[in-house]
């Protein structure tokens, strides 16, 4: 005696929330069943085993019927097929499109290829994240990546329109498809210990200053229509214009006139005053040196690897707190407007304050 | 030329990928009415085409009208080879026939392939032009209105119930054809689709032509089913209950409506003013004559031998325990005698009745809720069954075989009812069940006295609203009287006088197949109870299968009675509402599934206990042992009595009633025994008055019949569970509802099974069942599954199928001890309410009879005047849905919403389905492919709803699931008929009743 077949259909579609959860996080049915009846749900309710199992499926048959229009959320408003009231959808959809950080930080930055869908198994087993969910987190990705790169606008806006998600998720998103587009390099072992989410706060301020969207509307219309991608890539004329910043560390006298100007507004607030004096041409030349060297993908891709070993490291070895180094770039940025041979105080605001801000972000153990 | 039907085409979208090279589709589409078929443009390289096509008009009889379905067929358009079909869209006009249904249908519909199911939804606008007075065309029958709802529909009354109208059409089945062989299985199934719609068109339309022959306006309780008869064909047949019904303003509807949420669990209570013209008409229909004889019924006269027998069913038949007939009667219920002074009046109204009813050739009505007055008494169960074997329909036009099938059935079910005592018959339906050549036709309802008031006024005058109250008995227990003679039993019962008037006699128990009266008082809450059997039999051909499955029947039926009379005692209950017995065929084995919702009817005596009995009273062990299990039965009958909430009242005159001289009848398992027997006397049973239910525990049957009692597992806290409309005892739903088709089927490995064997199996299916509806509905409780239907078939030798709908309802739980006594006051908008207060006060205080509630609803309702313009308006207003978004469509098996009301029905929903997959695995296997159909079929339905401009769909019900499959070829095949009456429901909000309160408390202060 076998069940042949076993189906449980509603007219409003029924849905465990704690059984999505397991679906989605690659649980196999008879996984599933375990992790329910662990969860206490047979004490709470008087069932058996078999009730649990043929619920599991009967659920995960209709995740499975779901799961194609949840790859493109707008039909699952339209779609006939489900009768869903709309806050379950939303919930359906948020859900479907949350990710793990563990997974996502190891694929920030990559590719979004068929190689690197190959190495999701090394990742499954690295980060402990079943297989099945590093793919549908590694094909959301993919998935969205790919509707927004045709897209003109507001790249957090396009995410979220398209695929209905919150804003923080939309956020997040940005973030990932701004690392994959700029193939920023995240795996260094000197940057595991930054989170997705200080990565994520980068990206946005990344987005927010150095795109072309983020110069403003008026802006872009005198510069030859150029909105494309205007979220995702940099802002070409921007990185030009870092180069000039170059003559902070190349002209000794500004450079010199740079130093005595920070080191008098920090004299006596800070106990690593002397470090950072010792320090501030070494330090002046790592960041100014970044900024002119983004003209180069390379160097936008190690962007935040130089960040890291040009002023993270140094100021870490010299104990300085998370105020010290907040104190020094604040000084540090404003002094640089009272040079008086130094002309480039526009750029100059528009790229310490990112940077100063993905420090600020960064700089923790 | 009497009708114009238009159509255009909007608009697609989400169509499938036609043309792998481009990821797009270049697709047109087909409109085809008849044989006229027109086209679109090709919308090239788009998967959201936008056609906006003109109108096309087709100009058609209305006969067509009806019969045929519009065919829309999306395609994709390829240059070079044969255009690729994506899928179709049917649709049924018929709503747009009637004035008072839907004047438009607009909206997305599912683009559907039966081998692919949905790709993609089509937008389409219909209208239809009526040109002529539709009366003078014979053939067609638009503006007659069917309902699939089996009580008068909500801001309907009823002028006149006519009484029953049957009809069925046969045809060739397509798959069945030489042609089949060489068409893909995509033709074969659509041309399926598409004759059986033509089919139920047709049908529909001669239904409506007997209805207006009759003179009446709309069919309730119209039920349609399939036999798929394989090679000997397909026929579709349908019964239903010709009424003349008349619209209420949409004011006085909204207050002569009750409230679902709160109303008592009646729904045909809606329109108790009318009872004065709710009669019988007067032209009577077709029957000629006296109706035959059933006795001169020539059993060997039809081609197939006919192996049901014309087995006269006389009171002796019955009442014997050996002589069991083939087709055994189900009569349970009153016994009895109509008391001293009642006894010549009812004879008398017996003959009245007689002059209208029994000139109709069949008394039957398919409704199983009545407005109030309308029933009189009941007297039990009717069912008739028959085998036939299957041939060949030569002559599709003539279908006299299977009209004389189902002919001789009825007259057996009539002298049923006539043995009973009673004229009609009513909760009425049919069914078969066909395994290869052999079908198995069925039909039951629940003989009835009506109130013989309606039938000889024959038409409305206004002196007879005074007659109504002259009524002997009062209505809140009336029914309960036996209509029978007391001296003249026709089976053994037990009689007593009435619990609740003391003036008549009821039975001891009472089986119907009906829904609980409004009026009726019961004590505590109600349950679902079901008995289950399986027997086995040898798998033979022709006759000498048929022989031995007419040989079975009659001990299922016997012992199905017995499973569920057990079930009933160890409740403490004493009828048993909504019974359906179903009875399935298979190659080896046959199926019996009874369901029903048992209560505890107030007017009737507390039921016994079950009292075990051991064959060898001497045997020390065996005394142990029956000791131990009386106990348990015991123990559980306690615990089921505080579970549902049964504490009738105590009553000292209990010897009011006099012994009842009857013989005392023995049956094989159990009997019914009056005195205290001496073997038995030292089990004392704590309920075990005179009356008590004795097994005996001879044989492994009782045995297994024992366990089997104490098995069923009563539902979780917080859960009901019911057969019926709604749930006895409780009264305040809110508005949560989930409705829900469940199907599982088994595949018995064991070739070595035996019957008890086979029981275990299939009662554990049915519990295991029911356990998995309430874990999966655990987080809408408090509620309770209303309506369970369960379906039983053996698709195949090893496999057994059960399907079930039913709705989960959720209501208050902290109001649900008792009718909230404010509600009468709050929500006086509803006399219905206040009309069913009275039968709690009545049995409380059993000596008064109080005809006042009658009084009071009627001269409240006569006065409701419609409600202003202004509000008419709003409600028109409050249901125009949201553009864009899917309309939410809420389904339910039952004939309301609760929490809503129902403010317009657009017509009924009769669809059929079939899907086919080739690739079964890739689909996640049968459970995979049938989940999708499913859910298929709930979109198909919701999107035709939404199209005609409805929000819910009302008395829905799947009444087939064929399912075929060959999971070696990796194929299955399943068809799936849904029906159900599409409608407009606005919520009830406070607003909407405090108002409708003050307006209706003034116009009655008004007129008074």
């Amino acid at each position: 005696m076998a069940v042949e077949l076993d189906v449980f259909v509603g007219n409003t579609t029924i849905m465990d929330e704690e059984v999505y959860q397991l679906w989605l996080d690659g649980y196999t049915v008879n996984d599933a069943v375990r992790a329910r009846m662990e969860g206490g749900v047979l004490d709470e309710f008087d069932a058996t085993a078999d009730v649990l199992l043929s619920d599991t499926m009967d659920q995960y048959r209709t995740f499975q019927m779901c799961e194609r229009l949840l790859h493109s959320p707008a039909k699952l408003a339209n779609q006939l097929l489900f009768q869903i009231p709309p806050h379950r959808q939303t919930m359906l959809i948020e859900r479907y499109y949350a990710f793990d950080d563990v997974f996502v930080r190891e694929v920030l930055g990559k590719k979004l290829s068929k190689g690197t869908k190959k190495d999701l198994d090394d990742i499954s087993a690295k980060t402990g994240v079943t297989l099945k969910s590093c793919r549908r987190q590694f094909d959301n990705f993919k998935r969205i990546f790919k509707v927004v790169e045709e897209l003109k606008g507001p790249l957090v806006e396009n995410i979220r329109q398209h695929f209905l998600l919150s804003d923080k998720l939309a956020r997040d998103y940005a973030a990932i498809v701004f690392f994959a587009n700029n193939r920023f390099e995240t795996g260094k072992k000197k940057l595991q210990y930054i989170t997705f989410q200080d990565f994520a706060f980068c990206a946005g301020q990344l987005i927010n200053n150095w795109t072309v969207g983020a110069v403003g509307e008026g802006l872009c219309k005198t510069k030859n229509n150029m909105v494309e991608d205007m979220d995702v890539d940099l802002d070409k004329e921007f990185l030009q214009e870092l180069k000039e910043l170059k003559v902070l560390i190349t002209d000794k006298d500004l450079l010199d006139q740079h130093k005595s100007l920070v080191c008098t507004a920090l004299r006596g607030k800070t106990k690593a005053f002397n470090e950072m004096e010792a320090n501030f041409k070494n330090l002046s030349r790592g960041l100014v040196n970044i900024a002119t060297k983004l003209t180069n993908t390379k160097d936008v891709r190690d962007f935040f690897i130089d960040l890291v070993e040009k002023f993270i490291e140094p100021c870490r070895s010299d104990r300085w707190t998370a105020a010290d180094v907040k104190l020094y770039l604040t000084h540090y940025t404003n002094s640089a407007h009272i040079l008086d041979t130094f002309k480039h105080q526009v750029v100059w605001d528009r790229y310490m304050g990112v940077i100063k801000s993905c420090i600020f972000k960064m700089y923790h153990d | 030329m009497p009708g114009k039907l238009k159509a255009k085409i909007v608009a697609g979208r989400h169509l499938p990928v036609m043309d792998r090279a481009s990821d797009l589709t270049d697709a047109f589409v087909e409109v085809k009415f008849g044989n006229t078929t027109f086209k679109t443009d090709v919308c090239p390289k788009s998967l959201n085409p936008q056609w906006n096509s003109e109108w096309f008009k087709f100009e058609v009889d209305d006969e067509d009208l009806q019969d045929e379905p519009l065919q829309i067929t999306v395609l994709d358009h390829d240059t070079y080879s044969a255009n690729d079909a994506i899928g179709k869209v049917y649709i049924d006009i018929d709503p747009l026939l009637c004035t008072e249904a839907a004047s438009i249908i607009s909206g997305w519909f599912p683009i559907y392939d039966t081998i692919h199911g949905i790709r993609g939804e089509i937008n389409v606008l219909v209208k239809v032009e009526l040109f002529n007075d539709l009366n003078r065309f014979r053939q067609s029958s638009c503006g007659v209105k069917f309902f699939c709802t089996t009580s008068i529909p909500y801001s309907y009354r009823a002028v006149m119930v006519h009484g029953f109208v049957e009809e069925l059409v046969v045809n060739e089945d397509p798959e069945y054809q030489w042609i089949d062989r060489i068409r893909t299985p995509r033709a074969s199934n659509e041309a399926r689709q598409r004759l059986i719609s033509l089919m139920s068109g047709e049908l529909q339309r001669k239904i409506g032509l007997k209805v207006l022959e009759m003179g009446g306006n709309a069919v309730v309780g119209y039920l349609q089913c399939f036999d798929l008869e394989g090679e000997s064909g397909l026929v579709v047949r349908a019964i239903g209950t010709a009424c003349t019904l008349e619209k209420f303003s949409s004011g006085s509807a909204s207050i002569t409506c009750p409230h679902p949420s709160t109303a008592p669990p009646s729904n045909a209570c809606n329109s108790p003013k009318d009872g004065k013209e709710l009669v019988f008409g007067e032209e009577l229909p077709l029957s000629s004559g006296p109706p035959t004889p059933f006795r001169a019924l020539p059993s060997s006269s039809s081609s197939p031998p006919p192996f049901s027998p014309s087995k006269p069913c006389s009171r002796q038949s019955s009442s014997s325990d050996t002589d069991l007939s083939l087709t055994p009667k189900t009569g349970m219920g009153s016994g009895g005698s109509a008391g001293k002074e009642a006894g010549p009046l009812k004879t008398l109204l017996r003959q009245q009745t007689q002059t209208t009813l029994e000139q109709r050739e069949f008394p039957f009505f398919t409704l199983t809720s009545f407005p109030p007055g309308f029933l009189v008494h009941v007297g039990g169960v009717v069912s008739a069954r028959s085998v036939k074997l299957l041939d060949r329909i030569h002559n599709p036009d003539e279908p006299e075989t299977r009209d004389a099938w189902w002919e001789e059935i009825r007259q057996e079910i009539k002298s049923h009812a006539k043995a009973l005592g009673c004229h009609a018959v009513v909760g009425y339906s049919e069914n078969t069940s066909i395994c290869e050549e052999v079908c198995i036709l069925s039909a039951s309802g629940t003989a009835a006295i009506l109130n013989p008031r309606y039938m000889r006024e024959g038409c409305l005058d206004v002196g007879s609203i005074d007659h109504r109250f002259d009524d002997p008995s009062p209505p809140n227990c009336g029914f309960c009287h036996i209509p029978y003679d007391e001296l003249n039993m026709p089976f053994p019962a037990q009689l007593a006088y009435c619990y609740q008037c003391r003036r008549q006699k009821v039975p001891d128990v009472l089986f119907t197949t009906i829904d609980l009266p409004a009026e009726a008082a019961v004590t505590g809450k109600g349950c679902l109870i079901q008995a289950r059997l399986c027997r086995l039999k040898k798998k033979a051909q022709g006759e000498v299968n048929a022989t031995a499955i007419s040989n079975l029947l009659p001990f299922m039926e016997y012992e199905l009675h017995t499973q569920l009379m057990n079930k009933l005692k160890l409740r403490s209950m004493n009828a048993l509402f909504g019974l359906h017995i179903q009875i399935s065929v298979g190659e080896n084995m046959l199926l019996g599934l009874a369901s029903a919702t048992g209560v505890y009817l107030t007017a009737l005596p507390a039921p016994g206990g079950i009292q075990i009995a051991g064959k060898t009273p001497g045997d020390l062990n065996n005394e142990q042992h029956v000791a131990a299990i009386q106990k348990r039965i015991n123990d559980a009958i306690a615990k089921n009595k505080e579970l549902y909430q049964i504490n009738p009242p105590e009553l000292t005159d209990e010897g009011v009633g006099s012994p009842i001289p009857e013989p005392r009848q023995r049956s094989r398992i159990f009997r019914s025994h009056s005195e205290s027997s001496d073997e038995l006397s030292e089990l004392d049973l704590s309920h075990g008055k005179k009356d008590a239910f004795v097994l005996e525990i001879d044989d492994t049957d009782a045995v297994e019949d024992i366990h089997s009692l104490l098995t069923d597992a009563p539902p979780p806290a917080g859960f009901h569970s019911c057969s019926t409309e709604t749930m006895p005892g409780i009264y305040n739903w809110t508005s949560g509802i989930q409705m829900f088709t469940s199907v599982r089927v088994l595949r018995l490995n064991n070739t070595n099974l035996t019957n008890q064997g086979l029981n275990k199996i299939f009662t554990d299916l049915c519990e295991n069942l029911l356990k998995s509806f309430y874990f999966k509905l655990r987080s809408t409780v408090p509620c309770c599954l209303c309506h369970l239907n369960f379906t039983v078939a053996v698709p195949e030798e090893e496999l057994v199928q059960v399907s079930v709908t039913a709705v989960a309802m959720t209501f208050d739980k902290d109001q649900n001890q008792e009718k909230p006594p404010e509600k009468a006051t709050t929500k006086g908008g509803s006399e219905t309410e206040d009309q069913l207060q009275f039968p709690l006060e009545l049995s409380a205080d059993s000596s008064s009879t109080s005809p006042q509630p009658s009084k009071i609803s009627v001269s409240s309702l006569e006065h409701c005047s419609p409600l202003p313009e202004g509000r008419s308006r709003s409600l028109c207003s409050s249901r125009s849905f949201g553009v864009g978004s899917v309309t939410m469509v809420k389904m339910t098996p039952l004939s309301f919403l609760p929490g809503t009301r129902i403010i317009k029905y657009l017509g009924i929903i009769n669809m059929f389905f079939i899907r086919e997959t080739t690739s079964l695995r890739e689909e996640g296997g049968v459970s995979g492919f049938l989940h999708s159909f499913i859910a298929e079929v709930f979109a198909m339905v919701r999107a035709h709803v939404a199209a005609l401009g409805g929000n819910a769909v009302v008395s829905y019900s799947m009444k087939d699931c064929v399912l075929m499959e060959n999971p070696n070829k990796n194929q299955a095949q399943c068809l799936i008929n849904v029906s159900g009456d599409a409608v407009i429901c606005v919520r009830e909000t406070d607003q909407e009743q405090t108002t409708n309160t003050g307006q209706t408390c003034g116009t009655i202060d008004g007129a008074t």
